[in-house]
């Protein structure tokens, strides 16, 4: 059983907000609303600051606090690649899982239900990259398995350190970052 | 210094999370409010109050009721999908507090039924004769017994279900402490005696009322500094979630209406009352609901606003 992560470099990233769009046309995201964005982190005092520019998106949790909270089981682990997803029709709209998730990953789509970043599983199970991997022109973004010692996320998460996002929150995120 | 820019701005959650507004905190104060009375009912039941003809416990089940429909109500429109709402019903999600209010709250609704046929009105038993069937049947030692028993462990349930709901939304600092619960429970034990202790009409009840509502406003008090030790010793996240009540921008709001109006000032003004210095009025209890339902506003609004350092 796979287990769907990704592995983004930031020295590849120039926030270019294509994998914004394509995610947009992509799932039909309603206007004004986002899956998917880009972060500017700056740090540090002039001269010495650093930029890091960053793709993200749900991290797909292994430990989601908002699979926990959902009281309908509309949130839920999906047994392909353990991704994280919402069944529309089991949502009751209460916004537990957007309070519970310290990403702010998930918003209410228009027509009532919480909504976020699926990996693009529809395609995913054809056999395709998610589309923002897919169209990134610097392919800052690998998509694979995480369980697979040979896949491609696994050769890219052992080339530098990585990091993930918020560890303290202890959401065990799947999205990594190269610094 | 650090500066992050987002290219998101998603409703309710951009540049601050404001996903429940003022249909939670009315939720949680009713929830808290209620299983307060709740409590109140089981131990007058169990003292035997039952047999005084003005016993307050006659007042409080059917007052519940209605309160916690307004809540359920409050509860209701804060859906985004409504429609769905019996989807709660075809489940329970042993992990989500609320799924457990959920299936706690349709327990509560039996149990403060039973109370109310203990003692209905005259006129319920005169126009409708199986009402006074049922209540002669439920009134027996073991009868009584078990509904002050049921009404005991479900306020309790309710009471503590009310901060859990918060408290186990760990990305939330201010939210996540254990302390919420026995919080929100003894505030709504406190409202419910406020409220006891204004309708009550027996002198003894109303004297007893408004001492242990002077006792729970003072663990009330104790139990904030609790919560607020709590935070300031955890993580960072948690201190600074802490600094926005003290000296951040709810500092106000937390302990001028929350600590000032709706605690230490009853809580002085009934001690007058007890002390026969000053007459019994409602000022002192109206002020100690009115802290209830401040505190349930301003722990949703800064609960939201807290959050893990972004790295
Ligand atoms: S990022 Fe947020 S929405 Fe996505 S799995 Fe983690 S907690 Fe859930
Ligand atoms: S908003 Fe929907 S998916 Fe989120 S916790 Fe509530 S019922 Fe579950």
């Amino acid at each position: 059983m796979a287990r769907y992560g990704m592995v983004i470099d930031t020295r590849k990233c120039v926030g270019c907000t294509d994998c914004v769009v394509a995610c947009k046309t992509e799932n039909q995201v309603p206007e004004g609303l986002n899956r998917d964005w880009i972060a500017d982190d700056l740090t540090g005092s002039f001269p010495t600051v650093h930029l890091e520019i960053r793709t993200e998106r749900c991290n797909h949790c292994d430990n989601p606090p908002c699979v926990a909270c959902c009281p309908t089981g509309a949130s839920h682990v999906d047994p392909f690649g353990a991704i994280v997803l919402v069944t529309p029709e089991m949502c009751i709209g209460c916004k537990a899982c957007l309070a519970s998730c310290p990403y702010d990953a998930r918003f209410v789509h228009p027509d009532g239900y919480a909504d976020k970043c699926t990996f693009c599983i529809h395609r995913v199970k054809d056999g395709l990259d998610p589309a923002c991997v897919s169209v990134c022109p610097t392919h800052c973004m690998t998509f694979g398995d995480l369980d697979d010692p040979n896949s491609e996320v696994n050769r890219q998460l052992a080339s530098r350190p990585p990091h993930a996002l918020m560890p303290a929150a202890g959401t065990e995120p799947r999205i990594f970052y190269l610094t | 210094m650090r500066e992050l820019v987002l290219t998101r701005h998603n409703e309710l959650i951009d540049p601050l999370v404001r996903v429940w507004g003022w249909e939670i905190p009315v939720y949680l104060f009713l929830g808290g409010w209620v299983a307060g009375m709740m409590i109140l009912v089981g131990y007058f039941l169990l003292r035997g109050r039952n047999r005084e003809d003005t016993c307050v416990c006659s007042v409080l089940p059917g007052t519940s009721v209605v309160l916690l429909s307004l809540g359920m109500g409050a509860l209701f429109l804060d859906l985004e999908h409504k429609l769905y709402v019996w989807r709660l019903y075809t489940t329970f999600e042993v992990t989500s507090p609320m799924s457990w209010g959920a299936w706690i709250l349709l327990l509560v609704y039996p149990a403060l039924a039973a109370a109310f046929a203990l003692r209905p009105p005259g006129i319920l038993r005169d126009l409708f004769p199986a009402v006074d069937r049922l209540s002669r049947r439920l009134d027996t030692p073991v009868g009584v017994r078990g509904i002050a028993a049921a009404n005991l462990v479900l306020g309790i349930s309710l009471g503590i279900y009310t901060g859990i709901l918060l408290s186990a939304l760990g990305a939330r600092p201010f939210w996540n402490s254990a302390i919420l619960g026995p919080l929100f429970l003894v505030s709504g034990l406190s409202s419910a005696a406020a409220f006891g202790h204004m309708v009550a009409r027996h002198h003894e009840e109303r004297e007893l009322l408004a001492r242990s509502d002077n006792v729970f406003l003072a663990i009330e008090l104790f139990v904030v500094a609790l919560f607020l030790v709590g935070l300031l010793s955890s993580s960072q996240a948690h201190v600074a979630a802490a600094r926005l009540v003290l000296g951040g921008p709810f500092t106000a709001s937390f302990w001028v209406l929350v600590v000032g109006a709706g605690i230490v000032i009853p809580l002085m003004i009934q001690l007058l009352a007890v002390t026969h210095r000053i007459a019994h009025t409602r000022v002192g209890p109206l002020l100690v609901m009115a802290g209830g339902l401040a505190l349930r506003f301003v722990i949703v609004a800064v609960g939201q606003v807290s959050h893990w350092a972004k790295v």
